[in-house]
């Protein structure tokens, strides 16, 4: 076929109109949902103080720690679904979680804490964190890496890695309401670990996947 | 001189994009004929650089026209088209010469400063599409072929092969995507 002929062909096809990344992105996230919910209720389920706990600050903390990671992930994997996008100037919304922890440590730290600081960061739930945080990941992630693969990202490691951190922050905010470990000092290693996990799946198996 | 060229060029394939997205099938056309002659002399540089033969351009031509007619749903109808269309053209013309076994290192501005009239504007056939379309179910490469080859019209191919319109239109765009999924695979 010469190129001339290719065109036409092309030319031909112009009509066929593709859903935007962005909703194949949803659909992905919506396909996988079901399953890590399913790994959640079944292994793991909401910790019993939960209404005691969502007046402890530092519980609800959690949450805004994990949905600063996972929402600023969906906004920068979807701007580098696109092949001219550069990381520039997108950089910092993902180190939003990073200044959210910093300030909660800080405040931890003012406060009379009822622990020392090497059990709070331990904790009690640092196994069953490592685990469940990449478990409850990896259908998440299997759906990120699906629509992001209707993008056309420049750098496939780099989308792949965002679809792993995204999916980390989503399956951080399930477990974050099982665990009872509430100090920022906790979240910021065992969560942090977990996320690093995910995100090296995700970056590795996106360069080959996310490839166009 | 050559700025004001190039700005011009760029402004005016941006406006054919647009209207391709709106449904213009004709601009659509005029478009992808007036980005090849500059996907084609940069890719003859690339190759060049690498100390490859010339004649492989006219592939990386049609993966990067397959690639942009493909992902076209990730261009902005309000950014110009040419960013988009080049940082594509980078993306395949690196992996076409990785596959060759070079690295090289390729600047946007290749793509940006080449003006068409450097090269010839011949229009060769290309070995890897020709044969990646042999391998497609019959159904996607009688189509292909119909529409490609002969020329005809969706009107017509459906005519040809007592198919409705709607299931031209599927075997066409499955075809032309299965292909792509070749071309980037096979290697």
């Amino acid at each position: 076929m010469d190129t001339n002929e290719l065109i036409r062909t092309l030319a031909a096809d112009n009509a066929h109109r593709a859903p935007r990344v962005g909703a194949v992105l949803t659909m992905g996230l919506l396909v996988g949902a079901p399953l890590s919910i399913l790994i959640f209720a079944t292994f793991l389920g909401v910790r019993p103080d939960v209404m005691s706990a969502m007046h402890n600050p530092f519980f609800d903390m959690k949450f805004a720690v994990t949905l600063s990671l996972a929402i600023p992930a969906i906004i920068v994997s979807l701007h580098l679904s696109r092949p001219e996008a550069l990381m520039r100037g997108w950089g910092w919304l993902l180190l939003l979680p990073v200044g959210l922890l910093a300030v909660a440590i800080g405040g931890e730290m003012m406060m009379a804490p009822a622990m020392p600081m090497t059990m709070r960061m331990v904790g009690k739930n640092s196994r069953v964190c490592l685990s469940a945080i990449p478990a409850m990941s990896l259908p998440l992630l299997a759906g990120a890496l699906f629509g992001l693969r209707h993008g056309a990202p420049s750098r496939p490691a780099l989308a792949g890695a965002l679809a792993g951190l995204l999916s980390a922050g989503l399956a951080a905010t399930l477990y974050a309401s099982h665990c009872t470990d509430d100090s920022p000092l906790f979240v910021a290693t065992w969560y942090t670990i977990a996320t690093a996990v995910v995100t090296a799946i995700g970056a590795l198996v996106g360069s080959k996947l996310l490839r166009y | 001189m050559v700025r004001a060229r190039v700005r011009g060029r760029e402004d005016e394939w941006t406006g054919l994009m647009r209207s391709a997205m709106a449904g213009d099938d004709a601009a659509y056309h005029r478009l992808l004929k007036a980005v090849t002659p500059v996907l084609r002399a940069t890719a003859r540089r690339g190759l060049a650089r690498a100390g490859q033969p010339p004649d492989q351009a006219e592939d990386i031509v049609q993966e990067i026209l397959l690639a942009v007619h493909l992902k076209r749903h990730t261009w902005d109808s309000e950014a110009p088209f040419a960013p988009w269309l080049f940082a594509i053209a980078r993306n395949k013309l690196i992996d076409a010469l990785r596959r060759r076994g070079r690295r090289v290192f390729v600047n946007i501005d290749d793509f940006a400063e080449t003006l068409p009239g450097e090269t010839p504007q011949e229009t060769a056939s290309a070995g890897e599409v020709t044969a990646q379309l042999n391998s497609l179910p019959q159904r996607q490469r009688d189509v292909l072929q119909s529409i490609a080859v002969e020329s005809a019209s969706i009107k017509d191919t459906a005519t040809k092969f007592s198919m409705s319109e709607g299931a031209v239109r599927v075997a066409l765009h499955r075809g032309l995507s299965a292909l792509t999924a070749k071309l980037r695979d096979h290697q």
